[in-house]
């Protein structure tokens, strides 16, 4: 039966609500019949083009996804030791947070950092900083990711340089830095320098990690933090996607072979609560990111087509009501991470609207994933959802829209383009507003906040940073900063500089100046003096 | 009673981007008919003192999600008292666990509001806490 047919006998209905959408707001259509499924061709076969099935043919039958919990609180010591709790209870890679101060680019002891250190991750300032948060950890064992962007290039000089100390050499070094410097002026909103010079390190970047550190990835596009300040799915993959092609117009503009750098390539979304939404938007993006990759860029190697992904389940869905539901809803939205076919994941803690999450949370995050891994049977067989009407007609619905907004964007010049006119920021920010709109009229439904309250809330327990934290990591950079060989440190500084203006690769003096003393914010203050400071313009 | 509206200062302390909730506010205040004014982020306790003074505001929002508010806010409240504008009425919202709620209060915080709040109880509370201040 054709869905007109159906639809024509069994409508109009009586149905429970005047509308039914994602929380997205995308319209679900009553039913999804043979006819919503695209050619053949369109959903392929896993590891192959379009990849919409996944990047790889055996998927999880071969290898499970990283299970990879974000953690970073306090001093360098107190997240240490969280990264070896992790390690011990099954957790397959490691993914640093760092505090504000490191991530904005300034020393513990800049008066910009007060209050702020080791608040919202680990400080990080000096090289000793790195070594004392990786010490007793064999970096050629593990692969790490780092969550850092305008400052990651100083971050990265000293992860590598900590390598080298262990006597690992850089080929063998693994992980993945987030260093998306795009979407940091479209949602995440920390920055230093204005977008053309923070695309440019970036590339950098790239073109250093391609020769020098092959295992690792020079830049995880991310959509999560699009996601988080408010957009809607389909905002997410085309925002996300755009920036891609942003980076990777740059590094052919500066003569790059694209299948030099494309297969290290990474992506990072969001996985929210609506789950066929989520499942679709995962399996659009793979088949986007290989058409663009193959038609727009003429990329020729397999690697190079295919969007390998880490996701993380949505912080913004969680409520500070009742936490313990949250732990359901990170089990739906761990669920449709893994049918979507992500490579790696990070489950939220129930705590997290609370405060950064307490051992007993993360370890439930954790479980949620080994359960899902090992007792619920979903990674038994390959793309189990391929074929379902419903995903193949979101998945074209999603990418069919995706693709309006790149247009739109190639229509104003790019990406970097759109920034400068604001055109992501305001589109993210009108549909935050539409769904705070909608839940404060109770269309769209959070449970235990705008229905289903409790009068008296039970309290958990959270965790607590260490209030002399601050006082510890400023002493420890000031006793650095005299510490090292004054004239060296300045003279590598200079490096720096130079290759700035110059137009060199900034990475290998970077790499000079992090040994020979040269702190985070010091980098920093070379980007903020050579390329001026971004200001944010407070659109609303 | 002026017949001026009342004038808000939405603000964003410290180094943390999360600018969602400050915005949605700020839009839905600007909506209910005050005069809002955004400062954009990434501001010093000293730059939303100067930002109050000279926009001359009624009250000032404070939106933080990186844990520093038990340093910020103090610092914020105390720069007002030295400037004489300790009748401004602060208010604000955020990662702000349940303990530090009752110790803000005292410091003179007048009203926080955490995750789940819908617009409408602020836009509420607002008129029904914050006048137009009658000394310039």
């Amino acid at each position: 039966m054709k869905k007109r047919e159906w639809l024509q006998k069994n409508y109009p209905a009586k149905e429970r609500l005047g509308r039914f959408s994602t929380v997205s707001d995308m319209e679900i259509e009553p039913i999804y019949m043979q006819d919503d499924l695209p050619p053949a061709d369109e959903i392929g076969e896993p590891g192959e083009y379009p990849f919409t099935r996944g990047p790889y043919p055996t998927m999880y039958r071969t290898r499970l996804w990283s299970m990879r919990q974000f953690a970073g609180f306090g001093g360098p010591e107190d997240t240490n030791h969280r990264f070896k709790y992790l390690l011990s209870h099954g957790q397959t890679g490691l993914s640093t947070a760092f505090d504000m101060p490191t991530l904005m680019g300034y020393d513990a002891d800049h008066p910009r950092s007060l209050g702020e250190v080791g608040r919202e991750g680990v400080s990080v300032s000096t090289l000793e900083d790195m070594e004392r948060l990786f010490d007793g950890i064999p970096l050629d064992h593990v692969t790490t990711s780092m969550t850092v962007n305008c400052s990651a290039s100083a971050i990265l000089a000293m992860y590598f340089a900590v390598a080298e100390k262990q006597g690992v050499p850089l080929e063998r070094v693994g992980g993945t830095i987030q260093n998306d410097m795009l979407k940091e002026f479209i949602a995440q909103r920390e920055w230093i320098s204005p977008p053309e010079p923070s695309v440019r390190i970036v590339a950098d970047m790239i073109e250093f990690t391609a020769k020098n550190a092959p295992r690792w990835h020079a830049v995880s596009i991310s959509g999560y933090h699009i996601r988080e300040a408010g957009s809607t799915a389909i905002q997410e993959l085309a925002f996300t996607l755009a920036d891609g092609i942003g980076y990777v117009d740059a590094c052919v503009k500066r003569g790059l072979d694209v299948d030099s750098f494309a297969p290290r390539l990474s992506f990072f979304f969001d996985v929210h609560n609506d789950f066929f939404e989520e499942v679709a938007k995962l399996r659009a993006a793979r088949r986007m990111w290989a058409k663009i990759m193959r038609e727009r860029f003429a990329a020729k190697k397999p690697e190079s087509l295919r969007l390998r992904m880490h996701a993380q389940t949505a912080g913004v869905s969680l409520t500070a009501q009742q936490p313990m539901n949250n732990v359901v809803r990170v089990t739906v939205q761990a669920l449709a991470a893994v049918l979507g076919g992500v490579q790696s994941l990070h489950t939220n803690s129930m705590d997290e609207t609370l405060a950064l999450p307490s051992e007993e949370a993360v370890m439930v995050a954790l479980r949620t994933q080994q359960i899902l891994a090992e007792e619920s049977g979903v990674t038994s067989t390959i793309d189990p959802l391929a074929g379902s009407y419903a995903v193949e007609a979101l998945t074209n619905k999603i990418e069919r829209e995706a693709w309006t907004y790149i247009e739109r964007i190639d229509a104003m010049g790019g990406i970097i383009k759109a920034i400068e006119q604001g055109f992501p920021q305001k589109e993210i920010s009108e549909a935050a507003y539409r769904f705070q709109r909608a839940f404060d009229r109770g269309d769209k439904v959070m449970v235990g906040v705008n229905k289903y309250q409790v009068p008296e809330e039970r309290p958990i327990p959270t965790l607590k940073i260490d209030p002399d934290t601050e006082r510890r990591q400023s002493e420890q950079v000031r006793a650095w900063k005299k510490a090292r060989n004054a004239s060296e440190a300045r003279e590598a500084t200079l490096r720096v500089r130079e290759a700035c203006t110059s137009g060199e690769n900034v990475m290998p003096p970077i790499l000079a100046a992090v040994k020979k003393g040269v702190t985070v914010g010091e980098i920093s203050d070379v980007f903020r003096e050579t390329f001026g400071e971004y200001r944010d313009p407070a659109w609303v | 009673m002026s017949e001026r509206t009342l004038r808000i200062l939405v603000a964003k302390p410290g180094l943390d981007g999360h600018d969602r909730g400050a915005k949605i506010i700020a839009r839905a205040l600007r909506d209910a008919g005050f005069e809002v004014i955004y400062t954009g982020l990434h501001q010093t306790p000293e730059m939303i003192v100067e930002s109050a003074l000279q926009e001359d505001v009624d009250a000032i929002g404070l939106s933080i999600l990186s844990g520093a508010h038990m340093t910020l806010f103090p610092a914020i409240l105390e720069r007002m008292k030295a400037r004489g504008l300790g009748e401004i009425v602060i208010f604000g919202g955020g990662i702000i666990p349940e303990e530090d709620i009752s110790k803000l209060a005292a410091l003179g915080v007048r009203g926080i509001f955490r995750p789940g709040a819908t617009t409408e109880v602020i836009v509420k509370w607002v008129r029904e806490n914050v006048h137009v201040r009658t000394s310039g």
